[in-house]
């Protein structure tokens, strides 16, 4: 798992990048490690493929989820809890998925200043160099820029979360490295690990020796998977 | 930006895909309002546009940008337009015109559950806008149907060719999941086909000849008799040449399925599970709705034992499967509504219940 996380750890990045899986492997790791965790799922602008969608997974494992109020139900208003406010408040190892780009890092400025009032949290910037609209380091770095300006925040680290989908190959995972590596050194942020499907963690592990390799499971699917 | 290399894979989102397929295909006027679960489409539009010389507007409302793609269209530009089933309502007004004055152009619909204001949940029920009543009037627009990302994209250039080819308005009629979900692609090296539109736009005579009016009214009725009739030819010889379906395990089938977009996709994996089973199962994915795939579906009735249309809606294309099997053998439904997918469990158990004492 992705260890020294501050008890904060927010998930922001371009859409798509794959933050909603990496926040609920996040979160079952931390729980498994024996944090009472709580998933926060502060996206309020997609009603598809979020955290609120796991639910029953999350309450299987003794998870907290704290989603809008009007998550996963058919009403069209992105709403956020007050729940919310007194878990950051509370100190409590959270969890914060955040909608993609600035558009979902508004709904976390909401919250800039409480949670830099707590002082320890992590903004860990998600990236994905075969998401179209960010192949190269200076593209990622303008979403980064652009979603720094609507949280308030500040970004702590970059994990690489490059992959095809379904498709991908060890091989796509460890082209990517020089890319998170740049990205990483522009953001001025350390480059914390590249998060890896599980069933070939160690393939990657073999391209990328001096790599943190994060395995992690695939829970995000369509429903034919 | 950076340049895809040959057949570069590129992980992206079904909405977006769309979006950069018409920029792709030469598309460079796109009039939208938001609304889910199609708004991606609007948005990938507001931040590309701008850094290719392209327009992207914002319009008022639905009935403002279908007519903004209608003036765009008339002077001749790829124009095109997205929405989400409501919003789809609101233009059918101006997607008649565009068919009365011969008008190219793109529509997306990516379906949420309805009828009014509905869901934001993917569906399916607006085959029956798409396929009989796209507008008031007497008139056809295509209808392209995709299941995967990769189809989306390839067919945003296939429907601004034909509508360009043919003059009249395309549909790509997508749904919620298809919009939403991600899946690795490559967009298709083709040369996009230049078409001479100064005959007919109205971009300037340049002193070359009178001026063009684009009109959709026609006040003598044997004059608009004769335009519909000459429309209706053209109509003929799209359903002849440019009808597309795939035909899966049909061959030796018993029971074929009718399934499009991303039920399709559901009904491939219970497929699957049925022929491991020894169940005799088959799939007839039509990817044009209009026109439709009839004489496959025809010919497979020569055959099979049944058929079974499976769709996100209570019942819509099963339709016209009705009409092309004519009664020869039996034709069942299965479906959810309002937003809710089903799963390929549920289909397969449907597939064992009509195929129950023949396996």
């Amino acid at each position: 798992m992705l260890e020294h996380l501050k008890p904060i750890t927010i998930i922001v990045g371009h859409y798509g990048s794959g933050k909603t899986n990496l926040a609920v492997n996040l979160a079952l790791d931390r729980k498994a490690a024996g944090q009472d965790v709580a998933l926060v799922d502060l996206d309020t602008v997609n009603p598809y493929f979020r955290s609120a969608d796991f639910k029953g997974l999350a309450e299987q494992a003794g998870i907290e989820l704290v989603a809008p109020v009007y998550a996963g139900t058919n009403l069209d208003i992105p709403s956020l809890t007050a729940r919310l406010d007194a878990l950051i408040e509370s100190g409590r190892p959270l969890v914060i998925d955040v909608g993609g780009d600035d558009a979902g890092a508004a709904a976390l400025g909401r919250y800039s200043g409480l949670i830099r009032e707590q002082g320890a949290y992590d903004l860990l910037y998600v990236v994905n160099r075969y998401r179209y609209l960010t192949r190269t380091a200076p593209e990622a770095l303008e979403i980064l820029w652009e979603i720094q300006k609507a949280s308030r925040l500040q970004v702590t680290g970059v994990v690489n979360n490059s992959n095809l989908g379904e498709i991908t190959t060890p091989e796509d995972v460890a082209d990517t490295d020089t890319f998170a590596k740049e990205t990483a050194e522009s953001c001025q942020a350390p480059l914390l690990a590249v998060s890896v499907n599980r069933r070939f963690a160690a393939s990657v592990g073999d391209l990328l020796r001096d790599r943190k390799i994060y395995p992690i499971s695939i829970y995000v699917k369509k429903p034919w998977e | 930006m950076k340049q895809l290399a040959s057949n570069e894979k590129v992980l992206m989102k079904g909405n977006e895909a769309l979006a950069e397929a018409a920029i792709q295909a030469g598309c460079r006027h796109f009039f939208g309002y938001p609304i889910t679960p199609q708004t991606e489409v609007a948005a990938y539009m507001a931040k590309r546009m701008p850094k290719i010389g392209g327009t992207y507007l914002q319009a008022e409302s639905e009935v403002a940008a279908i007519n903004m793609v209608y003036g765009a269209a008339a002077a001749g530009v790829r124009a095109m337009t997205s929405s989400s089933s409501p919003g789809i309502s609101l233009k059918t007004e101006g997607i008649s015109y565009l068919a009365g004055a011969d008008l190219p152009a793109l529509i997306v619909n990516v379906q949420r559950g309805s009828p009014g204001l509905g869901g934001i949940q993917p569906s399916q029920a607006d085959y029956w806008q798409a396929t009989k009543a796209p507008g008031h009037g007497d008139l056809h627009i295509l209808v392209f149907a995709p299941s995967t990302i990769q189809e989306m994209v390839d067919m945003v250039f296939d429907a601004f060719e034909l509508a360009d080819t043919y003059r009249m308005p395309a549909m790509i009629l997508a749904d919620g999941m298809l919009g939403q979900m991600m899946e690795p692609i490559s967009f298709p090296e083709k040369q996009v086909k230049q078409f001479d539109k100064f005959s007919w736009a109205s971009c300037g005579h340049q002193g070359k000849r009178s001026h063009n009016v684009v009109n959709s009214l026609y006040l003598k009725p044997e004059q608009l008799e004769q335009m519909i009739q000459d429309r209706f030819q053209r109509y003929a010889e799209i359903q002849e040449k440019h009808t597309q379906w795939e035909e899966y395990l049909v061959e030796d089938a018993d029971l074929v399925v009718v399934a499009y977009g991303a039920t399709s996709r559901i009904v491939r994996s219970a497929i699957n599970t049925a022929r491991n089973q020894d169940y005799k199962v088959g799939m007839i994915r039509p990817k044009t709705l209009w026109p439709y795939p009839t004489k496959a579906i025809q010919q497979a009735a020569q055959h099979v034992k049944g058929f079974l249309s499976v769709e996100m809606s209570m019942g819509q294309m099963v339709d016209d499967v009705r009409l092309a099997v004519n009664g020869k053998v039996p034709v069942s439904f299965f479906g959810h509504t309002g937003g809710v997918v089903p799963t390929p469990a549920e289909v397969l158990a449907e597939i064992k219940k009509l195929l129950g004492g023949n396996q």
